[in-house]
């Protein structure tokens, strides 16, 4: 089961290096999605009520 | 100090192994100093004692001040006398020893205490509420006579103040634009694009009014100062009567944290000053504290995207170091699972 899965990436990825290289790409623009949306996420929750984002609506008209 | 056991434990061993050519370790050898290794250690002590009381005798009772100030005094002379020669050919000369800095707190200024900047935390943005009382402080009190030329009322929106009210803010004062077809300069409400107004048109105005001294630009006073904001904070607050023997010129003032001791900034924070909006108490550290948060956003207006990039920064290293970690230990398998093995082949035996 696993080795017919490791097959199929094998096949799908790595067997031409055009499906190599765009699966580089497209597993950056992925991570790197995944990556801000949670670092920010973290950020913004060890600073909350400090930034201009959490006091904005008080102003805002 | 090698202890008595150990001497023992290292004759032993010589003993053991007495089969080889004995060989003595330095530290049992007899040398000038003594017969071994403690009687060497005996031997500096006694030294070590005797010139200090030597030394102690010498400075005290033989080259008393009194007998050497001549001395010094000639050597200073000398020096002095040299230096000018040096002078007349054009070399700057500074002899090493020969001149004493005293350090003097009233002097430099008194060191501010370290207060508990909660923007200080790596993974602490600032307190955007606190900035904004800041400006309000600085608008209110500051403006009066410090310039922030380098801070447009743009800066303010998305940071403190909504647009609109950046807008508003800037229109309360009048800016000279122009020339107009006529070639006229004139004058117009601000704009998102004009700094914070100038209190005075020059530096000789802010001068004449301040008894000669210049209110500096506050855009990067926090920068700008040794103890960044623990100064700023201590020199608004600080003032207080002199000591007894020290003299205040008329229009200056006491402050310890200021260099000299005679700032010719009055105190200008005091408790309920500035009225704050969002209920806030607003006694003179509270005061001085936003004032302080909001010259310290102005030096450094990157803080907030700085330290989050230096925590995004951290965390990918981390996974990088991770996976060098990883890659070097796969690469490494081979070397470090592998078995050498000596099979000797058939030769004949001599
Ligand atoms: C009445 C005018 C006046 C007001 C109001 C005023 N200052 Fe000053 N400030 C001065 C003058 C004049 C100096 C220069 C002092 C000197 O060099 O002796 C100065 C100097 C300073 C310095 C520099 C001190 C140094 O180390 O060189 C800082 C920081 C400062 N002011 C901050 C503030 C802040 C913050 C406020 C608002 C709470 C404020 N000032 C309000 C007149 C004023």
């Amino acid at each position: 089961m696993a080795s017919a899965i490791a097959k199929q990436t094998y096949n799908v990825f790595f067997r031409r290096s055009s499906a190599y290289l765009a699966g580089i790409f497209a597993s950056a623009f992925a991570f790197e999605i995944a990556f801000d949306t949670v670092s920010d996420r973290v950020w913004d929750s060890i600073n909350k009520g400090r930034q201009w984002k959490d006091i904005r609506d008080k102003y805002i008209q | 100090m090698l202890s008595k056991v150990a001497y023992t434990t290292t004759a032993r061993a010589f003993r053991a192994s007495s089969t080889f050519r004995p060989v003595r370790f330095a530290s049992t050898q007899a040398g000038p100093f003594g017969a071994n290794r403690k009687a060497a250690m005996m031997w500096f002590t006694k030294a070590a004692a005797a010139s200090a009381i030597v030394g102690y005798g010498i400075s005290n009772y033989v080259l008393t001040d009194d007998r050497m100030a001549p001395v010094y005094k000639a050597v200073s002379e000398a020096s002095t006398e040299l230096k000018k020669k040096a002078k007349e050919f054009g070399i700057e000369l500074e002899i090493p020893f020969t001149v004493a800095h005293a350090f003097s707190t009233a002097d430099h200024g008194l060191h501010p205490p370290h207060y508990p900047w909660d923007h200080y935390s790596p993974w602490k943005s600032y307190d955007h509420a606190s900035i904004r009382r800041g400006f309000q402080v600085y608008k209110e009190v500051c403006s009066a006579c410090h310039s922030m030329d380098y801070i447009y009322y743009r800066n303010l929106v998305g940071v403190s103040h909504t647009e609109a009210e950046a807008k508003a803010l800037a229109a309360e004062y009048e800016y000279e634009d122009g020339p107009d077809d006529s070639g006229q300069m004139f004058m117009r409400p601000g704009k998102l694009t004009d700094a914070m107004p100038k209190p005075y048109p020059n530096e000789e105005a802010a001068r004449a009014a301040n008894g000669g001294a210049y209110p500096p630009d506050l855009s990067c006073i926090v920068r700008a100062r040794h103890g960044e904001e623990d100064y700023i904070f201590a020199l608004l607050l600080g003032y207080c009567d002199p000591p007894a023997g020290v003299n205040i010129r008329e229009g200056l003032h006491y402050n310890p944290y200021f260099p000299g001791g005679a700032i010719a900034m009055a105190r200008s924070i005091f408790d309920e000053v500035v009225d704050y909006e969002d209920g806030t108490p607003n006694n003179a550290s509270q005061l001085a504290k936003d004032v302080t948060t909001f010259l310290s956003w102005a030096s450094y207006p990157e803080h907030d995207e700085r330290k989050k990039m230096g925590l995004k920064t951290l965390a990918i290293s981390a996974m990088l170091l991770g996976l060098s970690v990883w890659w070097k230990r796969f690469k490494w398998s081979y070397v470090k699972s592998k078995k050498i093995v000596y099979r000797p082949g058939k030769f004949d035996e001599v």
